[in-house]
Formats: structure tokens, C-alpha cells, sequence
């Protein structure tokens, strides 16, 4: 879909010729901490931002001369709530039906269906500022899917949501994704990323670093395991001495292993140590040890 | 800079008219609220300066002092109706509650928004020019059916006020700044385009300056003229400056929103 794609703001470069294809049903996630350029790259997609340079193309259709049609079957939850404060629930989806030229009574029933869907039923003569961080966000999932999108981009659909929220949330998009549409999410949380994601990215400073699903970017990066000691200089010696892949952050040691039964023995009988744990990688080791740990802005 | 950019033919589509709908949605919400303004404001200044005022005064240009700033009220509140919607109302609109981000993510652009917008603001004016010729007509201050013709001439006015408004919307770096073109566009304008004293007692030179860059001096001359009764070939060249005028703002305002909020 998208080739050597570029995007400068004055000098500032902030997406860097970035290549990657969504393929139809798929559910992918762009990872990245902040300022990576991922909201940059999915304004792209969604036509609301232009192209420095690159190409961008979204159904088959050129995003720069065909935002129109392509906008037709989008669907689009931003990362900040922008709901209607002038209208109640009922209304912001109503209203929204219209920009899509949505023939009234067919939009009536969408509305009662995705209210339903995403369990607001109840609240659809509240105005929109009244109800909570969660309502918010299931509302304007309810918004981006009036016009039965074939894709869905999601920029961090689940930031400030409580674990209950979150995981309705998850449930609505599998759901969706059984119905065959395609997803496109932007997200922090790694665990959601590992869970719902068939294939992901991680981005810093404009470029794709990884690509692939999260089993295989985690087995390809680190390893299935990681095995943590306290962190002193005989250890780190030894650890030299077998050549292990190892990382030190604060006053602990993570080696990466496939074989972390192995590496345990190993340790406990060369090296002399004693407290040792060892636990399966997670995407979040994976994200860590690509993008660094200094604090972004 | 590339000064062709501000005077693009902008990609508008019919679409346009649902952002109007969506605002004229939110209008009926508080209708009663809304009428309220126009029908109360013209009585207080007739009451004030026509009748209060006017008192110490003699007949202008051979009408009674009222009957003279009649047609003014109208062509203010048409300046005000607008402005007011497209400057604070647009802003609001777009900085605060991000209603124009959340819009041009369906297939309308950034370009049928703004054209809603306008056409709203336009709409806002003469929405407050029906509301105020029968409240005047009440004191027999206004000539029909000449006078009818001021509400289809309140939309044109309209949108060039509109598109005054958007234009301050787009450069404005925060809400309280919409306050400095006001006190130095607006105000002078409520007060020196013929609206409560002839024109022809200014200075030639301001005459002159009125006429060329004071939308609102042709607005008061047209609906002074109609409330009068008067049809003449003159108004043709009040009328042709207008349509310049509104095609050149509105043209400007949809690209400078364009360029403000299409990054």
C-alpha cells in the first residue's frame, strides 16, 4: 500500500520513507513511542494529511487524488475524542450518517444497530460531554462504523480506558475482524498489540524498525526466554567469557535465550550466581531493546 | 510564499450544504433563544437613539432621525449575525470541540467545511434581516415591498462578513486575539459607514476609503435605499462591488483554512 512514503513538517522529518502493505482482513498495528511518526503515517492513509514525497495508495486508489472515494469506506477513531458537544449520542451518529450520504431511514436502523453494538442503547438522549472515558471511546467506534467501513484505523483506541473498557474494546474489534474488515491500530500497549495484532511494525524517528508478527519479531529479536540475575562484576565477566547476549539496565542483567533452562544450569554452575528468574520474552522486552529506554517527550 | 496558493479554485462538492445542515441543527436546539437578539436589539436603539436621540435632532437628508438609522440596524445586525458565527463561532467550532477534524475524516475536504461554514454565517444574517423588518415595520419606519428585497440581499451581505469572520478564525492565535480586528475593523465600521450620520459629512478622503474598503458603507446604502422605496441604477455598482468582494473573501477564507488546518 504504501512505498518509500515521506512527510516533512518545515525541516522536520517525521516520517522517514516508511514501505508497508496491509493486506484485506488483516489486523495490523503500527508500534512506536511517542513522536515515531505513527499518527503522521495513519493522517496519510486516511487522506487528511498530505504526502511530502512517496507513494500512498489505499484500495488501489492514489490517497493524493482520490480522498473522496477513499474516505467512503474508512472508518476512522482518532487518538482524541472529537465528538459533537452540541449533540446528544443519538445525534453525533445520526448527524455523522449524513456526511456519508446515508439515506435517513437506513441510517436510523445503523444507529439503533451500532448503539446496541456498542452497548449505549441507554444513553442515547445524553449529551456527549457527560458521559465517561469509556462511553466516549465506544461512541466513537460506534461513529467510524455508520458507514459499514471496509477499513478501520485506529489511532491508540484504548488510551485511558479502565482494564474493563479495554477489554470490550478487544472483544468488538475481533469481532469486526471476523466480519472480514480491516484493522489499522496505533497503540502503546504492548500486551494489546501481542493479543490482537496478526502483524505489526514498530516505528521510532520516522522509520520502520521491525516487521512481522509478534511471535516471530519476538523470536527473531531476542529469543523465546529471558533470564534475570543481580547485576555485579564477576557476573558480568563470566558472561563475557560465554559469549551470552545480555543486557544490563539498572542493578539487574536480562540475558536473551532460547534455551533458558539451559543457560540457568549453566550460569548457577560457572558463574556462581544465585538468584536467577526466568520468564518467556514479551513484546514489551522486544520494544524496549529496539527503541532504547531514554524517556521521549 | 506562493500568494496563488490563497486564490485556488477550492474542490467543493454539494456536501457542503450537511455542515450548514449541522449547523442550522444546532441553531434549532436554542431557536428561541436565537430570535430573541434580533427582535429585542432594533426596539432598544430605535427607542434610544431614534426616539431618545433623535429628539435633538433634525430631519437628515429630509427623514426623521429614526427613519434614517433604521436601515443601519439591519445592515449591523446583518455585519454582526455573520462575523460573529464565523470568527468566534467557527473557531470554537474548530480549535475547541475539533467538529472540523472530525468531519473532513468522511468524504467531505476541508474546503466543503468551510464553504458550509460560510453559507451558515450567511444564513445567520439573513435569518436576523427577517426577524428585524417586521419589528421595524412596527414603527412604519420602512417602505414596502422594496424593503422584502433586503432578506435576499442579507445573505449576500452575509457571506461577505462570513468570509471576514473565517479569515480572522484562520490567523487568530487564540480565541481573545478575534478581539483586536473587531476594535480595529469592526467598530469603526459599525460607527463610520454612513450608519448613524450621513457619509457626506466625513472628510472626501474618508468618503473615499469608505466606499473602497468598507464592506459595511455599501451594505447601509443599499438597505437604505430599499427602505426608502428607492430602486436606483446606482445600487448596480454597490451591488457589483459586494459580489467582488464576496468572491475574493470566501475564495480566501476556504484557503487559508485550508493551509491552517491541512498540514
Amino acid at each position: 500500500m504504501a512505498e518509500d512514503l515521506q512527510k516533512c513538517f518545515g525541516e522536520f522529518v517525521a516520517v522517514n520513507g516508511v514501505s508497508f502493505t496491509i493486506e484485506d482482513g488483516e489486523m495490523f498495528g503500527f508500534l512506536g513511542p511517542n513522536g515515531a511518526g505513527k499518527t503522521t503515517t495513519l493522517r496519510m492513509v486516511q487522506c487528511t494529511s498530505p504526502k511530502t514525497s512517496g507513494m500512498l495508495e489505499v484500495f488501489g486508489m492514489d490517497a493524493s487524488t482520490h480522498q473522496r472515494e477513499i474516505k467512503t469506506k474508512m472508518g476512522v477513531v482518532p487518538q482524541e475524542n472529537n465528538l459533537d458537544p452540541d449533540f446528544t449520542v443519538y445525534e453525533n451518529l445520526l448527524v455523522f450518517s449524513r456526511y456519508f450520504d446515508i439515506p435517513e431511514a437506513d441510517a436510523r436502523e445503523r444507529v439503533d444497530e451500532l448503539l446496541d453494538f456498542v452497548q449505549l442503547t441507554e444513553k442515547k438522549d445524553t449529551m456527549t460531554d457527560t458521559l465517561s472515558g469509556g462511553m466516549k471511546r465506544r461512541l466513537i467506534l460506534a461513529r467510524a462504523l455508520i458507514n459499514r467501513p471496509r477499513l478501520l484505523m485506529l489511532d491508540e483506541p484504548t488510551v485511558g480506558l479502565d482494564p474493563q473498557a479495554r477489554h470490550l474494546m478487544w472483544d468488538k474489534l475481533k469481532g469486526l475482524k471476523k466480519e472480514g474488515v480491516t484493522i489499522v491500530l496505533t497503540t502503546h500497549y504492548l500486551e494489546e498489540a501481542a493479543q490482537l495484532c496478526d502483524r505489526l511494525v514498530v516505528m521510532d524517528h520516522g522509520r520502520i524498525l521491525v516487521e512481522g508478527s509478534p511471535d516471530q519479531i519476538i523470536r527473531e529479536y531476542i529469543g523465546t526466554d529471558i533470564v534475570e540475575t543481580k547485576s555485579d562484576p564477576k557476573t558480568i565477566v563470566c558472561l563475557d567469557r560465554q559469549q551470552a547476549r545480555y543486557e544490563i539496565i539498572g542493578d539487574t542483567v536480562q540475558i536473551y535465550t532460547n534455551e533458558p533452562q539451559h543457560i540457568t544450569d549453566h550460569l548457577l554452575t560457572e558463574c556462581d550466581l544465585t538468584t536467577i528468574t526466568a520468564r518467556a520474552v514479551t513484546l514489551e522486552d522486544v520494544f524496549l531493546n529496539l527503541t532504547g529506554r531514554k524517556l521521549r517527550e | 510564499m506562493n500568494i496563488g496558493l490563497y486564490f485556488k479554485v477550492p474542490n467543493i462538492s454539494f456536501r457542503a450544504l450537511r455542515v450548514w445542515q449541522r449547523n442550522k441543527d444546532v441553531f434549532m436546539k436554542n431557536v428561541k433563544l436565537n430570535f430573541l437578539p434580533p427582535f429585542i436589539e432594533p426596539m432598544l436603539y430605535l427607542f434610544a437613539m431614534g426616539f431618545g436621540l433623535g429628539m435633538f435632532i433634525e430631519d437628515i437628508d429630509g427623514v426623521s432621525y429614526a427613519r434614517f438609522i433604521a436601515p443601519a440596524l439591519i445592515a449591523v445586525s446583518v455585519m454582526y449575525a455573520s462575523f460573529f458565527e464565523c470568527s468566534y463561532g467557527s473557531y470554537v467550532r474548530m480549535h475547541y470541540q475539533k467538529t472540523f477534524e472530525s468531519i473532513i475524516a468522511t468524504p467531505l475536504t476541508i474546503e466543503d467545511v468551510i464553504t458550509g461554514e460560510l453559507l451558515w454565517g450567511a444564513t445567520r444574517s439573513m435569518i436576523n434581516a427577517t426577524i428585524m423588518l417586521p419589528v421595524i415595520a412596527l414603527f412604519g419606519l420602512i417602505d414596502f415591498p422594496h424593503s422584502l428585497l433586503i432578506i435576499p440581499f442579507a445573505f449576500l451581505a452575509g457571506l461577505v462578513f462570513a468570509a471576514l469572520g473565517l479569515c480572522v478564525a484562520s490567523v487568530t492565535p487564540n480565541i481573545m486575539s478575534i478581539n483586536y480586528p473587531i476594535l480595529l475593523f469592526i467598530m469603526p465600521m459599525f460607527l463610520f459607514s454612513g450608519t448613524f450620520f450621513p457619509l457626506h459629512v466625513l472628510p472626501l478622503p474618508i468618503q473615499y476609503f469608505a466606499l473602497a474598503a468598507l464592506p459595511l458603507t455599501h451594505v447601509v446604502i443599499v438597505i437604505r435605499s430599499l427602505t426608502f422605496g428607492i430602486l436606483d441604477v446606482s445600487l448596480l455598482f454597490n451591488l457589483a462591488w459586494m459580489v467582488a468582494v464576496c468572491l475574493i473573501l470566501s475564495v480566501l477564507a476556504v484557503n487559508m483554512m485550508k493551509k491552517k488546518l491541512i498540514v
